[in-house]
């Protein structure tokens, strides 16, 4: 217990107290006047939106993803499941770069999409891309494990009952999941709030159009206005931390609801510093 | 409990080692905490330096290098990075230093030409034949010319690019404010994508292929022809241009403590050196050495530009950030008002 408490505040309280401290330094209407400032909420709505869509994304083709590994075998499959954590190891900005270079309009895949109207890179849907593969494998990691304790039984004695493949989805397999669904989507949507390094890469940076706030907050560390840079982080802390709050409710809430057969308990969602991490990268 | 004060005791025992660090007069260690594209220069400069420096003292010096933004590279040196010297891109950075006491007031004035012993300039870089006609700054505002530049809120380096075609038009303006403003807002009217860092924009610009011109240091712009060909792209010098000056700084509190001040002061000044100006004209920066300069120009390596400098246009780059690039400055108006 000790080494566990001082562990984490060595980790994380003590660095994250620092950003109250600095702060600090700003008179709570100062405060309110960084954190409002029109860029500022421009750059916010941006960011949690983009969060939002990648993490849903993620959501749906995570569990997917999952299901293929799970339940099928097919040869090169141990490649395709080491893949998944590729998102993990490679730098950020190496994803990002990565990501430009196909998306931009002379890219692989940006050429075919330009003609059709569709600005893949310096856009807000290259935001988008960008956060979708720093997520990806949070939804997959924390699914695939409880998947695989799921019994076949129950979806042959629902088959035989006449139940159809969606509703064998949709009644059996979906309440089980669905705690564990809920975790890497706040898993996911956490990463992406704070992700920095691949997204400058490929949103093209332009204020009140693809400005994220982690690039807002670097912006004022540039000025050398570490306070402005501080109430920024503090307000995405607190976002992520109240949705991550709220996702944990709602998962304990649906996990005891669907429990009558107690499904696995899946991991718990961190809350991630955005800022911190971010930044670091 | 136990193993606790064991990992505490480590930690404490690692964090003295760094700090009894004595210098002997055998050898010494310096490290030069840089920005992004002197990389080269310096690996150049840093072997030079440590051949002369021997011959003079009899004590052997080696160098480490760093190297990132210039705003982050002095916040690191800020939050305690032991720099010896810096070397960074705007004297704005170096003044960042002097409040946590790193380095004392009056800094600029101790070397000469205000500590930047090598300079450049900002000149655009146009594709191949130069299909869209870019001759000078009043090109950039034209319609359906996208033009690559970095957010100078973010990179160091574009804060000259953004201040260069400010002052351009001011001069023609006969120092009417509002119409530089317009005419810088026009000109970012036509970016399409703001790289927070000056090699980003370059890649954009060579490697994804976006825009028709690229704003650039000169010595960035000449590299990027060398190393991708004299096919592929074109240097336009404009009419006139700012006098960039990267400035370099002895780190008082630094090198007192380690004693390294004769080391430190010697390795800028042999930047003044004919030796040191002729490597920096290797890595495409502008001497200061008249000779040097001569010599180079004969070569046709830097084109005639009438130059004006920061001091004279903008009084001083703390005038010029605040003015400018602070919160709410004249670069987030042009953004406040484009949105």
């Amino acid at each position: 217990m000790g080494i566990t408490v001082t562990y984490l505040s060595l980790l994380v309280l003590v660095p994250l107290s620092m950003i109250f401290l600095r702060t600090a330094t700003l008179s709570p209407s100062e405060i309110w006047a960084v954190v409002t400032s029109a860029r500022a909420i421009a750059s916010l709505k941006i960011s949690f939106a983009a969060s939002l869509i990648a993490a849903g994304i993620n959501a749906v083709f995570g569990v997917l993803v999952a299901w293929v590994l799970v339940r099928y075998s097919f040869p090169g499959k141990s490649i395709v499941d080491a893949l998944v954590d590729l998102p993990f190891a490679l730098p950020t900005a190496v994803g990002g770069i990565a990501l430009t270079a196909i998306y931009a309009q002379q890219g692989w895949v940006g050429q075919f999409l330009y003609p059709l109207g569709i600005q893949s890179a310096f856009s807000r849907l290259g935001v988008v891309i960008a956060l979708t593969f720093v997520g990806l494998p949070f939804v997959v990691r924390t699914v695939q494990p409880v998947m695989e304790e799921l019994e076949v039984d129950q979806e042959e004695a629902a088959a035989s009952l006449g139940a159809g493949r969606f509703q064998i989805f949709r009644r059996i397999l979906l309440p089980a999941l669905w705690p564990s669904i809920l975790t890497g989507f706040a898993m996911s949507f956490a990463r992406a709030f704070g992700e920095y390094g691949s997204v400058v890469f490929i949103s093209g940076n332009m204020p009140f159009k693809t400005e994220i706030t982690p690039l807002v907050i670097m912006t004022k560390l540039e000025q050398y206005d570490y306070a402005g840079a501080t109430a920024l982080a503090l307000v995405m802390l607190l976002c992520s931390f109240v949705l991550l709050f709220v996702i944990n409710r709602l998962q304990s809430w649906s996990g005891a609801r669907g429990s009558s057969r107690s499904p696995v308990e899946a991991p718990r969602a961190a809350p991630a510093g955005p800022g911190a991490s971010g930044v670091a990268s | 409990m136990r193993c606790l004060m064991m990992v505490l005791c480590c930690v404490l025992a690692l964090a003295g080692c760094s700090k009894s660090e004595a210098s002997k007069s055998g050898s010494v260690e310096l490290l030069n905490v840089s920005y992004d594209p002197t990389r080269e220069l310096y690996e150049e400069v840093n072997a030079a330096f440590a051949k002369r420096w021997k011959e003079q003292s009899g004590q052997g010096v080696t160098i480490k290098q760093s190297h990132g933004g210039s705003g982050k590279q002095a916040r690191s040196v800020i939050d305690g990075l032991q720099a010896d010297v810096v070397t960074l891109a705007l004297a704005y950075d170096v003044d960042a230093l002097v409040p946590s006491g790193r380095l004392k007031e009056g800094w600029q004035a101790r070397l000469k030409d205000n500590s930047a012993p090598y300079t450049s300039t900002i000149v655009f870089l146009v594709r191949k034949g130069n299909p869209k006609g870019i001759k000078d700054w009043d090109d950039l505002v034209k319609e359906g010319v996208a033009v690559i530049t970095p957010n100078p809120k973010t990179s160091g380096g574009a804060r000259w690019n953004y201040l260069a075609a400010w002052g351009y038009e001011l001069k023609r303006a006969g120092g009417d404010e509002a119409r530089a403003k317009d005419f810088v807002g026009r000109l970012f009217k036509n970016v399409p994508v703001l790289d927070t860092g000056a090699r980003g924009s370059t890649t954009t610009f060579v490697e994804r292929g976006l825009g028709d011109v690229l704003i650039a240091w000169e010595n960035e712009a000449l590299l990027a022809v060398k190393q991708s060909g004299k096919d592929k792209f074109e240097v336009i010098v404009p009419s006139i241009s700012i006098l960039a000056e990267p400035p370099v700084a002895v780190i008082d509190k630094v090198v007192d403590k380690r004693g390294t001040r004769a080391a430190a002061e010697a390795y800028l000044n042999f930047l003044y050196t004919e030796e040191g100006q002729r490597i920096a004209v290797k890595h495409f920066y502008r001497p200061r050495h008249p000779a040097v300069l001569a010599a180079a120009e004969s070569e046709g390596l830097f084109q005639k530009v009438a130059l004006f400098s920061i001091d004279e246009v903008f009084g001083g780059w703390q005038k010029a950030q605040k003015a400018h690039f602070s919160d709410g400055g004249v670069f987030d108006q042009i953004y406040q008002a484009g949105k």
